[in-house]
């Protein structure tokens, strides 16, 4: 028979004081791990929802990112003679971008953070699916106009409807903030392709093409068709992988928090172990009563291994809590694949929780599992007799 | 005090696991600490070389990968105070396959006939130099970059281009030694420049300038003085001391400053926890003792002090293991392929004052979480405590 579970329960709380404290420690663990995993969780989810697995994404053959590609309106005219391309009434679906950066002053750095400057046509706008204006109007053709991602909207006070922003050869008012649900183009700021190209002399020296392929079947044979097509020079792949591979501008985070964690957990199970050790030292006579009552070593041991687990998920749910705030708040990274600053928002999801928890409960094993097998392991005889 | 010593090494010693596991604890905790204060120092406290505090990197304002015209260099050869002012080129490319990160290296073009003078701390044999001044196609790499990937003189090194449409075929023509273990190229500006062809905007487009000023002190006028010519040029610069220019590197990835300071207040306070709860623990399973020991003529001051005593020996003895762990690790982050990214990661290292500051964190702590338990034990009047069991 087991021991029932509300011996271990009401131990813990007699000894509220040492359980609160062991509690904590492992709470700041799960703590500090849980807010990386939002952070980078929070990222991936920007980066996910961007694109469609429709779209192909052409660059010159070679470049990693739009950034470092370059494409010419010619190459444009040939991809859109190519098969495989929707159309919209006799036109096909095809955008030509220019991508570059500039600087603006920000909320936490008056030095200015890099943002993301796309030069597109109306045939750009109409193939992101799900982007719609919160404010204003779109940029007009042949103005110095543009229209800005929702995050940038909050975090950089120069950036408003109305305002004006100084880049390339001179002014350029402010006169929409686009939504972009959950996605990068929430950080990019949209303006007209040809006038932007013109500001930085660019003309003839564009970054990308995006396409949209009829349906799915059709990708991967437009994929392959623009890869070997020599003469194009272009390599291609889907929007969403794209974007997709984009996460890595969390990594360095993510190797520093991993890092800290599992040292600090390190640290934490034996905080835990001590906390168990000295559970098990005080309750040797009860340990003994329990043996001469009936209950099995196998029974001792998985009753205070429970104890220890029960300490460990009590810190667990703290730091879940202790995390919850940061849900929503939006922060930004910089990526060193389009040399500009992300926002996006922490998201403290359910799966990361759990990964919390399971995180704490691993402490908690390891912190119990030596003292409960000592505590299984005494001789009923010297147990009853230890004061 | 210090006569009470042998009594609280050996208090210490009564419950050798529970003191174990204390100093395990203090010690991963200090370790941590340790490390994330030796990041610190050397992102945000290192101090320039004296060659460094020289230069200056002017680039333009948005970021390196956008460019400035060569013309730029007549005007900042202008400025008073400006010593020299060489062309530097971020290529970038890939060599062999990029998806082992350990072929990635920093790769420069630059001037043969500038660059020695402009950094004075590279050192190379007078006819590797020549040759390398020579040789269009040649490039030298620093010592550190040759050790790692087994470069040998006269090995050829070829770059495919991303940022430029060109491949590059160079020759190792020079090994030059430096003081902080860079790992880097450099290959001439002008080969760049032929393989793009004259009629390519771009030849006539650069990354940064390094310049060179006459003292320190110039830096920060010279800088401004820059800045503001080309304030209102198409493309207009930012000029920052070489250090502050590599740091913007580390500082991009995001607010690193807030981070570090965060963890580090997380991770003390989680060691603060730790502890205190060990030294109540033991406190509480000797209130009886205190209570023969106050009978003894044992004083409350004295009480208190051997309790306080006590506890700051077991921190200490875990901070000194911490910091120890500590320096390993940053030996081990260091020569980790994550340091070729970030230099300032080079030289990570746990300087004596960074010791002082953490041997100072663990008797703080060890202080600080005893007091509470040490108080009680010692204002407990002698029957309470005689009557008390455990």
């Amino acid at each position: 028979m087991a021991i029932p579970l509300s011996y271990n329960l009401r131990n813990l709380v007699v000894r509220k004081t040492t359980t609160l404290m062991t509690a904590l420690g492992i709470a700041l663990t799960v703590a500090v791990l849980l807010s990386v995993l939002a952070l980078v969780n929070g990222l991936q989810s920007a980066f996910k929802s961007t694109g469609s697995p429709l779209q192909v994404l052409v660059m010159r053959k070679g470049a990693t990112a739009e950034l470092s590609s370059g494409v010419t309106r010619e190459t444009f005219q040939n991809l859109k003679a190519i098969p495989g391309i929707a159309k919209n009434g006799n036109e096909p679906m095809a955008s030509l971008e220019m991508v570059t950066v500039i600087n603006l002053p920000s909320v936490d750095s008056p030095e200015g953070k890099n943002l993301t400057l796309r030069g597109l046509l109306p045939a750009g706008i109409e193939m992101r699916d799900g982007l719609k204006l919160q404010q204003g109007r779109w940029f007009n053709a042949g103005q110095r106009e543009v229209v800005i991602g929702k995050s940038i909207a909050t975090r950089y006070p120069d950036a408003q409807m109305g305002k004006s922003l100084r880049f390339g050869r001179g002014e350029w008012v402010v006169v929409g903030v686009m939504d972009g649900g959950q996605s990068a183009v929430n950080s990019e700021i949209f303006g007209d392709l040809n006038q932007i190209s013109s500001d930085f002399n660019r003309s003839d020296g564009l970054s990308s093409v995006l396409l949209r392929a009829t349906d799915a079947a059709t990708v991967p044979a437009l994929i392959n068709t623009l890869n070997d097509d020599r003469r194009l020079g272009v390599s291609a792949i889907t929007e969403k992988s794209y974007y997709e591979s984009q996460t890595s501008a969390a990594a360095p985070l993510q190797f520093l928090g991993l890092f800290i964690s599992v040292i600090m957990a390190i640290g934490s199970s034996f905080a835990a172990m001590n906390t168990m050790y000295a559970s098990v030292a005080r309750r040797a006579r009860e340990i003994g009563t329990l043996r001469v009552l009936g209950f099995s070593q196998g029974g001792i041991l998985i009753s205070f291994l429970l104890e220890s687990l029960l300490l460990s998920l009590l810190g667990g749910v703290i730091g879940c809590i202790l995390v919850l705030p940061l849900n929503n708040i939006t922060t930004g990274v910089g990526s060193f694949v389009t040399f500009s600053e992300i926002a996006f928002n922490f998201k403290v999801s359910p799966a990361i929780m759990l990964i919390g928890l399971g995180f704490a409960l691993f402490m908690g094993a390891i912190g119990g599992l030596f003292p409960a097998s000592m505590a299984a392991r005494k001789e009923i005889l010297t147990a009853l007799r230890e004061v | 005090m210090f006569r009470f010593l042998p009594l609280m090494v050996k208090n210490s010693l009564r419950n050798r696991r529970r003191s174990l596991l204390t100093i395990g604890s203090v010690a991963v905790s200090l370790c941590l600490l340790g490390v994330l204060f030796a990041i610190y120092n050397t992102l945000f406290l290192g101090e320039a070389t004296p060659a460094q505090a020289l230069r200056l990197i002017v680039r333009h304002r948005v970021s390196l990968t956008q460019s400035m015209p060569v013309s730029y260099r007549q005007k900042i050869e202008q400025v008073p105070g400006v010593k020299q002012v060489m062309i530097w080129q971020w290529f970038g490319g890939t060599y062999k396959d990029a998806r082992d990160p350990k072929n990635f290296f920093a790769r420069f073009a630059a001037e043969p006939d500038r660059i020695f003078s402009v950094r004075t701390e590279y050192e190379i044999p007078e006819a590797q130099k020549l040759a390398f001044q020579r040789e269009r196609t040649g490039c030298i790499v620093s010592q550190a970059l040759a050790e790692k990937m087994g470069f040998k003189l006269g090995d050829r090194i070829n770059l495919v281009g991303d940022i430029f449409p060109v491949n590059l075929e160079l020759k190792l023509v020079g090994i030059f030694t430096e003081p902080q273990n860079e790992e880097v190229l450099y290959f001439n500006r002008d080969y760049l420049r032929d393989a793009l062809g004259a009629r390519n905007p771009r030849s006539d487009q650069v990354g940064a300038f390094v310049v060179q000023t006459n003292s320190a002190d110039d830096v920060a006028r010279v800088a401004k003085t820059i800045d503001d010519t080309f304030s209102n040029a198409p493309a207009p610069t930012k000029s920052e001391s070489e250090r502050a220019f590599q740091l913007s590197f580390a500082s991009f990835v995001g607010n690193l400053k807030l981070f570090l300071l965060l963890i580090c207040g997380a991770v003390t306070f989680t060691i603060l926890l730790v502890s205190a709860n060990t030294i109540s623990m033991s406190v509480r399973e000797r209130v009886g003792e205190v209570g023969i020991m106050k009978t003894l003529g044992f004083t409350q001051g004295n009480i208190l002090g051997i309790i306080l005593g006590e506890s700051a020996v077991i921190s200490l003895i875990g901070g000194a293991i911490g910091c120890l762990l500590a320096a390993f690790l940053c030996q081990g982050v260091a020569h980790s392929p994550g340091a070729s990214y970030i230099q300032a990661l080079k030289s990570l290292a746990i300087t004596p004052m960074i010791a002082v500051i953490c041997l100072g964190v663990s008797l703080f702590i060890g202080l600080v979480s005893s007091v509470f338990p040490a108080w009680g034990a010692a204002r407990t009047s002698i029957l309470d405590s005689l009557r008390y069991s455990g």
